[in-house]
């Protein structure tokens, strides 16, 4: 089976905060790290992978230093890594993104199944994953939690819902989104500490995709960010006082409504 | 791209500071920017003497986007009703269409339902596209992607909104990848600008540090996916007049690759924290499995569901389902309940938009006292026996 898992480079979104003097994200101490939703997807592949046999390919859209994330995915166990990177992908929103992420794929080569996080935890929008899947125009399951059998032709899978769980069945070539209850992802071996260092990563541009420059990067968005600002927060912090008997008392009282 | 007019530029280095991506430097006097840049206009905004700017796309023809017109909404039906959250986009859908000046049509689609389209006129819709068909029983992301994208096809509306639901969030991104148009996840707030009928779509991003609001400036429809419980229900009015359309999908819109063999439910009363009234969640403080005991019966006690932090997830005390949080669901209820949760940033940002928040916690500078409406310092395994008691005392 061969399997692409996309990949994408975020700041540690808990250490995000905007300036309020400047309006613009404080930069200072906020770590680049991949998105904890893709450790995931790489780890479900790789297990996939060692069942099954076949190859795992992590494709990143990002600026150069998502080389970086390419290669812990590589030292965690994927066999080839492909950069998509050109200042022109710049600015794509989840719309863009899914038109390069495409034809990119498309260009790299034949595929099994293709395997996202559910979200990125910078943007939060989980759109990739199924856009993807209908640039592709193959099947695709959100939110997979569990992957239980294989025969040769389609996954059976637990699709997680708001009340429970479908279980379900799709087709490869298909795309899978997975939540993290999926599987706890490995550390790095030093084998693959020591591929990763060592593998050449594949660049693509615009041009080796044949985007079409209309379609990607800001000019190609249809959404667009028009205002960033910082959320209210209530911090009341009142604290109830006395015994636990009194304290309970009085939360009982205020909470009369709700009860 | 990034322009930066070099005659302009006077190589003050404002841009350089603001930059969060290290993108823009000042080389020889002028501003320079790398490979790095993400367009993310930080820099464009600071610029005093104004020599920074992006190039976007052209505006699309006035006269192309004023074909599309109309507030439509897709109404979720699970388990023979209609999920709360479809009322609460009847809220919003009925504010924007009485604004524009427009009719609100809501897309029904399931198997066996009874009276559903009728409550959705109720709630304020003036049409609604019906479809009762077997195929419908499971939600499938391709036959409920297929035939609301052909309605909206033919019906051209102007907004189309959804819940941001493990359905919505799932196919809605499929209709807008096929409409070739625009699609702004989550929102919190939804307004129309009055002069040119663009629809400004405000959603929490980076776990809910930061808010943004978005456009969708030169495509029609304009589609968003609402946050469960924050738009609000208008009272429904039995006697409303509206028209149900039974809409006739093509047979070949209603075959799926991906089949759904069975739904299973899990103890729905406790588990869906993104619907219910009030939420009582448990942490580290709870210390084992057993701990969620007595979560459980204070839940039952108000009538709640059950909701846990990570670190009680990840101790395998209680299924990922229930997590609250940036990994987990984002949940808003009337009152949350935060029993032995210490209130890390990632837990937080998945439950500070309740109404009211209890806090219960026996360290006194737990950051989750931050974001307390009440909070009691104490042991949980004194405060909350006494609690359910109390609260059974009162309801009798």
């Amino acid at each position: 089976m061969n399997i692409i898992v996309c990949i994408k480079q975020v700041p540690d979104a808990k250490d995000v905060r905007l300036d309020p003097k400047t309006n613009t994200m404080a930069r200072e101490g906020v770590e680049s790290i991949m998105n904890p939703f893709d450790r995931h997807a790489l780890e479900e592949a790789v297990r996939l992978k060692e069942q099954h046999g076949g190859t795992v390919t992590v494709v990143s859209m990002g600026p150069p230093q998502a080389e970086t994330v390419l290669r812990e995915a590589v030292a965690c166990g994927a066999d080839e890594a492909v950069l998509v990177s050109d200042r022109a992908f710049a600015g794509a929103d989840t719309w863009a993104t899914t038109y390069t992420l495409g034809k990119a794929i498309v260009k790299n080569g034949p595929f099994d199944l293709i395997i996202c996080g559910k979200q990125a935890i910078d943007g939060d929008t989980a759109q990739v994953g199924p856009g993807l899947a209908k640039r592709l125009n193959i099947p695709y399951v959100s939110y997979v939690r569990k992957i239980t059998g294989f025969d040769g032709g389609a996954l059976s899978l637990q699709r997680l819902m708001d009340d429970g769980y479908d279980e379900v069945e799709i087709p490869l070539p298909g795309l899978l989104t997975v939540v993290k209850e999926i599987n706890e992802p490995r550390v790095p071996s030093l084998k693959g500490k020591m591929k990763a260092k060592s593998l050449s990563l594949k660049t693509l541009n615009a041009e080796d995709i044949g985007a079409d420059p209309d379609s990607i990067g800001l000019p190609g968005s249809t959404t667009q960010v028009v205002k960033v600002f910082s959320p209210e927060f209530k911090g009341e912090r009142a604290m109830l006082e006395g015994t636990v008997d009194e304290q309970v008392e009085q939360l009982v009282n205020k909470l009369g409504t709700y009860l | 791209m990034l322009r930066i007019d070099i005659e302009t530029c006077i190589g003050c280095g404002v841009c350089e500071e603001v930059c969060t991506f290290e993108a823009i430097e000042v080389v020889d006097g002028v501003a320079v920017v790398n490979e790095k840049c993400t367009l993310c206009g930080s820099c464009v905004d600071s610029c005093e003497v104004e020599a920074l700017s992006i190039e976007a796309r052209e505006k699309a023809a006035q006269a192309d986007l004023a074909e599309w017109s109309g507030i439509m909404i897709f109404a979720e039906y699970r388990h023979g009703k209609v999920a709360p959250v479809s009322f609460e986009l009847l809220g919003i859908g009925r504010q924007l269409a009485d604004q524009q000046k427009v009719p609100l049509s809501a897309v029904l689609l399931g198997s066996a339902m009874d009276g559903a389209a009728e409550d959705l006129v109720s709630y304020g819709a003036d049409i609604v596209y019906k479809v009762d068909d077997p195929a419908l029983e499971f939600f499938t992301d391709e036959i409920y992607g297929n035939i609301l994208e052909d309605v909206i096809r033919e019906q051209k509306p102007e907004v189309v909104l959804a819940g941001a639901t493990a359905i919505g969030r799932s196919f809605i991104p499929l209709v807008a990848t096929a409409l070739a148009t625009g699609l702004t996840a989550d929102c919190t707030q939804l307004a129309i600008r009055p002069d040119d009928g663009v629809l400004l779509q405000t959603r929490p991003a980076f776990g809910g540090n930061i808010m943004a609001t978005i456009e969708c400036p030169h495509t029609r429809p304009q589609m968003a996916t609402v946050r469960p419980r924050v738009m609000k229900t208008a009272a429904p009015d039995p006697d409303r007049q509206g028209d149900i359309i039974d809409y006739q999908p093509q047979a070949e819109r209603l075959q799926s690759r991906v089949r759904v063999l069975r739904n299973v439910l899990q103890e729905q009363d406790q588990v869906n924290i993104t619907e219910g009234d009030i939420i009582v969640s448990g942490g580290r403080g709870l210390d084992n499995e057993k701990g969620f005991e007595l979560i459980r019966q204070l839940a039952d006690a108000v009538g709640g569901a059950v909701g846990a932090s990570r670190a009680a997830v990840d101790s395998a005390w209680i299924p990922y389902p229930h997590q609250v949080g940036q990994t987990g669901k984002t949940v808003n209820p009337k009152l949350y309940i935060a029993c032995g949760i210490s209130g890390a940033i990632q837990h937080v940002v998945g439950m500070q938009s309740s109404e009211t928040i209890v806090a219960i916690n026996k360290d006194p500078h737990a950051p989750i006292f931050d974001v307390a409406t009440y909070g009691i310092v104490g042991d949980l395994f004194e405060v909350v026996p006494k609690l359910i008691e109390k609260i059974k005392e009162k309801k009798g």
